[in-house]
């Protein structure tokens, strides 16, 4: 079954956030998404300096078999982005929670978020 | 609709499948990465489930005359360990499914048999449109679909993995068998010989075969096929490589590149329709009319190949655009693992078809440029 990482937070779509309140926060999508989704060879990511804007698509995630829009989870600025997954995105799928995390943003605003019990008691996860 | 499972369903979740519904039927459609099971089969074997497809026996003296007049093809042409790829056609020409028809040995002097295959979500269908249009013919028309199930090994390491479970008296019978030819073979399952249907026929774009066998030796094929193939790169694989793996090979889908609103004509299958046979055949007016019409040629649209120029890939149903008009559309595409840039089919107005017009398709609102290119996107070595 797909991990879910206890200290993270995640949206309805599918993507977690790491908040410690010191700094940007890192966003990337979850194992669950990640095994959904299947090999990814494609991804989108805002650009650098851009706002998101939360619930609202900021990229897509595109695997052999299908493409899924990224939503943001949090509201804010992005301050750098994972060139290591635009590059290599099967990153996701081998190390969704490390090496395959996506973006960071400057928190203004937090979507509505789920805690990792609720987030895998809702999408069949393994804490 | 009740969902239907294979005899190897078990095997599958063991295997930590995930499944998908195709046709009615819950199938794997990958078992850890697809693409890992993608490469396997174009270097080495995949080992697929294909139990949901149909089987529809024909048998009886007029067997040949009457698949002449229920299919577009030339059957009756076929010579005995034989198979052809065809379609079954409405009378508008419509496509009700495309098929193999293998002939077999004569059960008895001036019977003829054949097996038919039909494509898992139209094989009640296809077994019902048999028997309707069976009607004037002596014949019987059996659905043994749902007693068989249907077993393919894929790659260029199949044959020497088939082999490994035939007795070795019998080793010519497979090693001479030609493509889209099928015999009956000795194959040890569960430690005894048993003689099973073996096709040299698949839908991968490699070598390999395809074992019919009853529902109850089913999973001890599987297994036995599994170990055999554990030194040769043998993967169980499922439907998202079939998938990918037909689409570079240029295979049409159906219910993606064929359906009922699709003509032969138009999916580059005019060398299937023999309107030249003897007698009259269900489509043939409507075929002959639309092929006297210049479909697919002059008029109308065609199916192409098509190949990305970025990384982004066009999906079923997209718009294809020529300098922002609309001129076609997506039947099939994604990134091809094997070639590493996008590739799809789509039908497109006949004066964008040709090999070399650059076209966008509409990605989700971004165009996004690709080339008509020949098919199939991938020709294995031989």
């Amino acid at each position: 079954m797909a991990k879910v990482v206890a200290e993270l937070k995640y949206s309805a779509e599918h993507e977690w956030v790491a908040v410690d309140g010191s700094g940007p926060a890192g966003i990337g999508i979850s194992a669950v998404a990640a095994d959904a989704l299947g090999d990814i060879v494609y991804v989108d990511l805002p650009e650098v300096g851009s706002i998101v804007t939360a619930g609202e698509t900021c990229g897509e995630v595109e695997s052999t078999k299908s493409v899924s829009d990224l939503y943001a989870p949090v509201t804010g600025e992005v301050t750098e982005i994972n060139d290591g997954v635009v590059s290599d995105p099967a990153l996701i799928n081998s190390d969704p929670y490390g090496a395959g995390w996506l973006f960071k943003v400057s928190v203004t605003e937090e979507g509505p978020l789920m805690s990792a019990e609720e987030y895998a008691a809702a999408n069949g996860g393994e804490l | 609709m009740t969902e239907n499972y294979t005899a190897l369903f078990e095997q599958h979740k063991k295997a930590g499948a995930s499944f998908t519904d195709f046709g009615g039927w819950q199938m794997p459609l990958k078992y850890e990465s697809e693409l890992a099971e993608h490469h396997a089969v174009r270097k080495a074997a995949g080992l697929f489930d294909l139990s949901h497809m149909g089987e529809v026996w024909v048998t009886g003296p007029e067997a040949a005359a009457f698949l002449d007049y229920a299919l577009v093809g030339k059957i009756s042409a076929v010579a005995i360990g034989k198979a052809k790829y065809s379609l079954i056609c409405n009378e508008d020409g419509g496509i009700i499914d495309d098929l193999i028809t293998y002939r077999r040995p004569s059960p008895e002097e001036g019977v003829d048999r054949y097996l038919v295959v039909p494509n898992a979500g139209n094989a009640a269908v296809v077994a019902k449109e048999l028997l309707e249009r069976s009607a004037a013919f002596d014949v019987t028309v059996e659905d043994a679909s749902a007693n068989t199930s249907l077993i393919a090994v894929q790659g260029p390491n199949s044959e020497a993995i088939l082999l490994t479970l035939v007795p070795a008296e019998q080793h010519a019978l497979l090693t001479g068998l030609k493509y889209y030819a099928a015999v009956e073979v000795g194959i040890a399952v569960n430690g005894t010989v048993q003689d099973l249907l073996v096709a040299r026929t698949g839908y991968t774009g490699e070598d390999g075969f395809e074992i019919y066998v009853p529902n109850l030796d089913a999973p001890a094929l599987w297994e036995a096929l599994l170990q055999a193939g554990e030194g040769s790169g043998l993967v169980p694989a499922g439907l998202a490589a079939r998938d990918s793996l037909r689409l570079e090979a240029g295979m049409p889908l159906y219910g993606n590149e064929l359906s009922r609103y699709v003509n032969a004509y138009a999916a580059g299958l005019g060398p299937v329709v023999s309107l030249a046979k003897e007698g009259d055949f269900v489509g043939k007016d409507a075929l002959a009319a639309i092929k006297a019409a210049g479909v697919g040629s002059t008029i109308g649209q065609k199916l192409v190949g098509l190949k990305g120029a970025g990384r982004r890939a066009g999906r079923a149903h997209y718009p294809v655009l020529k300098d922002g008009t609309l001129v076609g559309e997506v039947t099939s595409g994604q990134p091809s693992p094997t070639l590493g840039y996008p590739i799809a089919m789509a039908y497109v107005e006949v004066e964008f078809a040709e090999v070399g017009t650059v076209l966008d398709i509409d990605l989700r609102g971004k165009p996004e440029r690709f080339e008509v290119v020949p098919l199939p996107f991938y020709k294995r070595q031989k």
